[in-house]
């Protein structure tokens, strides 16, 4: 039997909500790691019981989890009640069993390589005012699990960097040819701050990973994260000083399809672009949207010319034009946009939808969901064509990710 | 034995009720609780202080016997009420963002 699973991160803890194949009825598990920020959380396509998660607190810090369950029970990896450390299982509250030296929690720590030998890595970048300011590890803002070794994931970060585990999430290493680009220091953070948003895996080509970097761009990397290349070429911002300079654009997300690793799709701070050149070179197909400011942008599991954005109103409202919560999708990848609109509300609609809040699954017909600022978690069942909350009170939604489990 | 109690967030992340017991040896200071606190529960390593740099996080503060701690040196020793576990070592969760 199908099972449909969707990974919801909130400003509050994450979410876990299961369906069958006919994606109608839903429960909801949660809220795991209550009160801290998850930004995301995402499954293993190589074994999705395996979901690795960031859990973060302007307090206290970065917490990397793991479940290999399927989000029933977490860990952390490096931590002695994960692998390789003490099992607490026996013990009593407050009383940790004795064992191993423990590894200090290793799994959440992201140190910036500073080393001469792997890339030179710069020391500092752009500042809010002008002045250059070093790189300080705030928080992984996403998750992405290789294509075929649950043991690999790569983790982006803000500020700005690329990190990779092999060993499972105990241990993290800088992929610094990416910050040591010669570009770095130009690089500046955006409203949300200087994070790296966005992984692309290439599963014809494990050498190729594409990233975004909200305010610098994209970076593309064909020998597996040692060097790195900007790829902005097209993009025009009219809030940098010369619209279409090699970095500095505010670049909100990038999606592909699996089958089409060339084609790329952009959601930037303004335009939805499109590149047919692996990033070489970009166009914009923002067409008539009625805004092409947004957050995330989806392409269908199936069409690869089919993909969803969703307009926002901008640059400071953050919120649907009209108040209606509409979902765009063309099927000419791009530039010809039709409104999705049933099941979603079209008065008194004042949510956001962020970049990492949407997401599709393989199903025939593709599923696509949603999460909002509001609390809401929309599905659909049939490419767009209507939708229906699958919960509507959860805390800001900061991330959704969804899985198939036959 | 000294006595300290964590914020709500630390104490589901270190898989613990109540206060914490330590045993520190040496001077009771706040370096010295950390450190024991960070041995015995290693999943609190940087979630009170720096991973790297050993520093507090901007928001965790300290207080004791109805005194605010933060600010004193890392090696200053504790008031004795603490040192002799008639008073718990707070570790607090600033009040911040309304």
């Amino acid at each position: 039997m199908t099972t449909i699973r969707v990974l919801a991160g909130t400003r509050k803890g994450a979410f876990i909500l299961t369906s069958d194949g006919k994606r109608n009825k839903w429960s909801v598990s949660g809220p795991h790691f209550a009160g801290w920020e998850i930004y995301h959380l995402k499954g293993s396509p190589a074994d999705p019981d395996r979901i690795y998660a960031s859990q973060t607190s302007d307090w206290f810090g970065q917490i990397i989890q793991r479940s290999g369950d399927g989000g029933k029970t977490w860990e952390q990896p490096a931590s002695p009640n994960g692998q390789g450390g003490q099992d607490q299982s026996a013990s009593a509250p407050g009383e940790p069993a004795d064992g191993p030296a423990s590894p200090k929690a290793e799994s959440n720590k992201f140190v910036y390589d500073t080393s001469e030998k792997t890339g030179r890595p710069l020391t500092t970048h752009q500042w809010y005012d002008g002045t250059q300011h070093p790189w300080e590890f705030k928080r992984v803002w996403h998750l992405e699990p290789s294509l075929d070794d649950p043991d690999t994931v790569y983790a982006g970060v803000e500020d700005a960097a690329l990190f990779r585990s092999t060993d499972g999430g105990k241990s993290w290493h800088e992929l610094a040819g990416l910050r040591g680009h010669e570009s770095g220091p130009l690089w500046q953070p955006g409203a949300g701050g200087m994070c790296l948003h966005t992984i692309l895996l290439d599963r014809g080509n494990p050498d190729r990973i594409f990233t975004a970097i909200s305010a610098a761009g994209s970076f593309r990397s064909e020998d597996a994260g040692r060097t790195w290349q900007p790829i902005n070429r097209g993009l025009s911002s009219q809030y940098i000083p010369d619209p279409t300079a090699e970095v500095g654009h505010c670049v909100h997300c990038i999606a592909m399809h699996a089958s089409r690793p060339n084609v790329l799709y952009m959601q930037k701070h303004w335009d939805v672009m499109r590149s047919d050149d692996g990033g070489n070179s970009w166009h914009e197909v923002s067409g008539d949207l009625p805004s092409d400011f947004g957050f995330p942008i989806g392409v269908h599991a199936h069409e690869p010319e089919t993909i969803y954005v969703v307009p926002i109103k901008s640059d400071s409202e953050h919120y649907p034009p009209e108040g209606k919560l509409r979902v765009y999708r063309s099927r000419t990848g791009g530039n010809e946009w039709e409104s999705l609109t049933k099941g979603l509300p079209q008065k008194d609609c004042y949510v956001n939808v962020l970049r990492d809040a949407m997401s599709v699954d393989a199903l025939d017909p593709c599923g696509i969901y949603f999460g909002t600022t509001g609390g809401q978690v929309y599905g659909s069942a049939d490419g767009g064509d209507s939708w229906k909350p699958i919960v509507r009170d959860l805390p800001a939604v900061l991330s959704v990710e969804a899985q198939i489990l036959s | 034995m000294i006595r300290v109690v964590l914020p709500q967030a630390l104490r589901t992340l270190a898989k613990v009720d109540g206060e914490v017991q330590l045993d520190v040896e040496g001077p009771v200071t706040r370096r010295s609780i950390l450190d024991a606190l960070e041995a015995r529960y290693p999943m609190l390593n940087g979630a009170i202080r720096d991973h790297e740099t050993r520093k507090r996080r901007p928001l965790v503060r300290f207080f004791a016997c109805e005194e605010d701690l933060t600010h004193d040196p890392d090696d200053a020793p504790l008031p004795e009420a603490v040192a002799t576990g008639k008073e718990p070592f707070l570790i607090i969760g600033a009040i911040a963002g309304g």
